[in-house]
């Protein structure tokens, strides 16, 4: 008896989560069949109509548009820098072990306070950035007063507080290597350059493919930095779809509608994650041919 | 295993995605979140015989408050409550930023979670339609429930009309239940620099068109008269609801302009009419003339700050915003901020915007007997006079705190402030269009301004909110 229940004791925990995770996620697609807001209680049943108000309406092109030239910006710059840095790093030993630690640092503040920061830093009148400038001539720029100065800012941030994640995978990646490999180019008198493009990237892939899956899901969702740092503005140039699902939610209390916007980005997500993963099972298995 | 691999990233994919959708728990509500299921009757027939303060003895009340220097006064004051009348109060207090995403998560989920909670008049406009607030008509007309010495005839009438509404969209304020009641409120005028206006030889605007070349003046001039860094006017700009209703609303209306115009009890769009084009126009190019930098990110709290730190010679705003800077030992700015009515409307208006910290009730309250005797305290001479007095819960609600010497006499240290006050208090009222798509009108709003200011042609950004707000209010 005990030996027939205990595997499945052992799933309990995992399926009552899996349960906590799939409860609200199916209660909030039932949502989305009716036309449920504050102004409406007592909703009727309109099937697809939310889905269909959604797509028809140009705020959302807008907010996907948004987010996704913001997941793109800021996973790409995070990648091309957390990826350099990493190498940097990997290379000279012991300031590498002292820039480790300090480079952890944005990675324990939470983003919206990291948002809040920046958004003081970068006020054009009393932030220290247009302070630092001011020598150069460059002290009056007004950073997020403009469409594509706010959409910048905010990648910068999500690069400040997330390049070093990328790059802490990337290292872990690069000191797990093999030997052997880099061993036997260097006998065969082989370049930095030819054993980086041949060898080290290659075999790295799969690791800077991990931290882009993270980072492109992670910038997809993306709410904190956008909100403290810019509202969505100016006009609705910051607006992603996870601040229009929060607007039309919570704000504007339409909740199947709401609702909606956010059963579309898991979507998106779902399928952006799963063309990801994918290409990573590709990536991982040329990388085993390459360490032979 | 092959496929277990596949099936593990399957897996992986999955949930990674699921954490998409935050919203979906937070959203948790359920249908018929709706309030007052118990019949039509309201809980304030049930309340007979004299009136006592010690009727529900013992009873604890919980209340919602927000982070307010009103509120503090509450706070300060809530053992003479509980002295009164044995009930005790149990509160939470939330800074502003997510006091409303707390108040309406927990009223739309059907809870009964707190019985009494600060809101504003828009709120209503809100909360009123589902039967979320419970209507404190039938217990201010109860003379059971009600203490004689509230006299209701004392609150200034205006504001005790801006809670009081028919839950009909387009319909006016004034008519209808009491959903609110009015507590603490603030009145939109312009406070300004004394120093600054004195060295530059200026006077406070007494039209917009003056208003908007003050402003440019006060930054061209102002840096080089030893006002490092000063500009002209500090207004609201994030992307907000709450940057239409002050200082822009105020002038808006009293250029005798309107949001919507309701015909047939429908409601049309109004911002977009060539009056309000060109008006907004002009507010846009006086926050580029003479606003400060960074202004899509200015909330009241920039606003204010700028100008107890000496970097805005003047505020359209909340008189409180000002305030708060020009007590003495506040700001570098305090003992040099005076206050005016600010500008008129080309007749001669002086139509006003408030805000009110009003006071609510839970409609799915089941103590609400106690909860109505935490209101009318709370509302009542006695503790708005003593938080006027010995806290800085300034203009009041009621006429008797208004007329009071020791209040007046408190109060006189400001320049302007009083006369300021007289000037516009019977002129100040909400002059928006009452319907449940506020917040999203004038967050849209908002975001329109933002684009004109950032060089859009403000005619086809208007038309284009128009458009879709008709949609919205339909």
């Amino acid at each position: 008896m005990r030996r027939t229940l205990r595997p499945y004791l052992l799933v309990v925990p995992a399926l009552l989560l899996t349960c906590g995770i799939l409860y609200p996620f199916g209660l909030g697609l039932y949502y989305t069949l009716f036309d449920f807001s504050a102004a409406k209680p007592q909703p009727d049943l309109v099937r697809w109509e939310n889905y269909r108000a959604v797509f028809t309406q140009d705020a959302f092109w807008n907010s996907a548009w948004v987010t996704v030239l913001y997941a793109v910006g800021a996973a790409g710059a995070e990648t091309v820098l957390g990826v350099s840095v990493a190498l940097l790093l990997h290379r000279s030993s012991r300031v590498g072990r002292i820039l480790e630690k300090i480079l952890i640092l944005p990675l324990m503040i939470a983003p919206v306070i990291a948002a809040i920061i920046w958004k003081l830093m970068l006020q054009p009148s009393v932030g220290v950035v247009n302070h630092l400038l001011e020598p150069f001539g460059l002290g009056g720029v007004q950073w997020t007063d403009t469409p594509t100065g706010a959409l910048l800012s905010s990648i910068a941030v999500d690069v400040w507080v997330y390049t070093p994640f990328v790059a802490i995978l990337a290292l872990a990646g690069l000191r797990s290597l093999p030997a052997s490999p880099f061993e036997a180019a260097a006998v065969d008198g082989a370049g930095w350059w030819y054993t980086f493009r041949r060898l080290t990237l290659p075999m790295l892939w799969p690791y800077v493919l991990v931290a882009v899956i993270f980072r492109f899901m992670d910038s997809l969702k993306v709410f904190d930095i956008i909100y403290a740092l810019t509202e969505g503005g100016p006009g609705d140039s910051t607006v992603v779809l996870q601040i229009r699902a929060y607007l039309e939610a919570i704000r504007f209390q339409r909740y199947s509608f709401g609702i909606s916007y956010t059963i579309v980005l898991w979507a998106v997500v779902y399928l952006a994650a799963t063309v990801l993963v994918r290409h990573l099972g590709r990536i991982q298995r040329k990388a085993a041919e390459v360490s032979g | 295993m092959d496929r277990h691999v596949h099936d593990r990233r399957r897996f992986l994919a999955l949930t990674g995605a699921l954490s998409a959708a935050p919203l979906l728990s937070a959203c948790g509500a359920g249908f018929g979140g709706g309030g007052q299921s118990e019949g039509d009757g309201s809980a304030a027939d049930d309340v007979t015989g004299a009136f006592d303060w010690k009727r529900e003895k013992g009873t604890t009340v919980k209340a919602l408050l927000n982070k307010h220097p009103y509120t503090d006064a509450l706070i300060a004051d809530l053992t003479s409550f509980t002295d009164k009348t044995g009930i005790e109060v149990t509160y939470d207090v939330f800074p502003e930023d997510n006091y409303f995403d707390k108040l309406t998560v927990d009223l739309s989920s059907g809870r009964a979670s707190y019985d009494v909670f600060m809101l504003g008049a828009y709120m209503v406009w809100q909360y009123g339609p589902p039967g979320w607030l419970e209507d404190l008509g039938p217990w201010m007309r109860n003379a059971s429930a009600t203490a004689a010495e509230w006299d209701r005839a004392d609150f200034f009438p205006n504001l005790l009309q801006a809670g009081q509404w028919s839950l009909k969209a387009g319909a006016p304020l004034g008519r209808g239940g009491q959903y609110a009641l009015p507590w603490g409120w603030e009145t939109n005028v312009v406070a300004y620099n004394t120093e600054v206006f004195r060295k530059l030889g200026l006077k406070p605007a007494e039209s917009f068109e003056e208003l908007r070349e003050l402003a440019g003046v006060i930054k061209k001039r102002a840096p080089g008269a030893g006002f490092d860094g000063m500009y002209g006017i500090a207004v609201r700009g994030s992307r907000s609801w709450a940057t239409i209703h002050p200082g822009f609303m105020t002038m808006y209306a009293r250029n005798g302009l309107r949001d919507f115009t309701v015909e047939g009890g429908k409601l049309s769009p109004a911002m977009n009419s060539p009056r309000a084009v060109a008006f907004t126009e002009d507010w846009a190019a006086m926050v580029k003339e003479g606003g400060p930098p960074s202004w899509t990110s200015y909330t009241w709290y920039q606003c204010s700050s700028d100008l107890g730190a000496r970097k805005a010679g003047m505020l359209f705003d909340a008189d409180t915003a000002a305030y708060f800077q020009a007590v003495e030992g506040a700001s570098p700015a305090s003992g040099k901020i005076a206050f005016h009515p600010g500008p008129k409307g080309p007749d001669g208006s002086l139509a006003t915007n408030m805000w009110i910290w009003s006071l609510g009730m839970n409609a799915r309250s089941r103590r609400k007997s106690a909860g109505w005797l935490f209101l009318q305290w709370a509302t009542g001479k006695e503790h708005l006079r003593r938080a006027a007095l010995t806290h800085h819960h300034i203009d009041p609600v009621r006429k008797s705190v208004s007329q009071d010497p020791a209040y007046r006499n408190r109060m006189r240290h400001l320049p302007g402030f009083l006369e300021t006050f007289e000037t516009v208090v019977d002129r100040t009222r909400i002059q928006f269009t009452p319907q449940a798509q506020f917040f999203d009108a004038t967050t849209s709003w908002a975001a329109a301004l933002q684009e004109i200011y950032g060089g859009k042609s403000a005619r086809s950004v208007l038309d284009g909110l128009a458009g879709d707000l008709r949609e919205k209010v339909r």
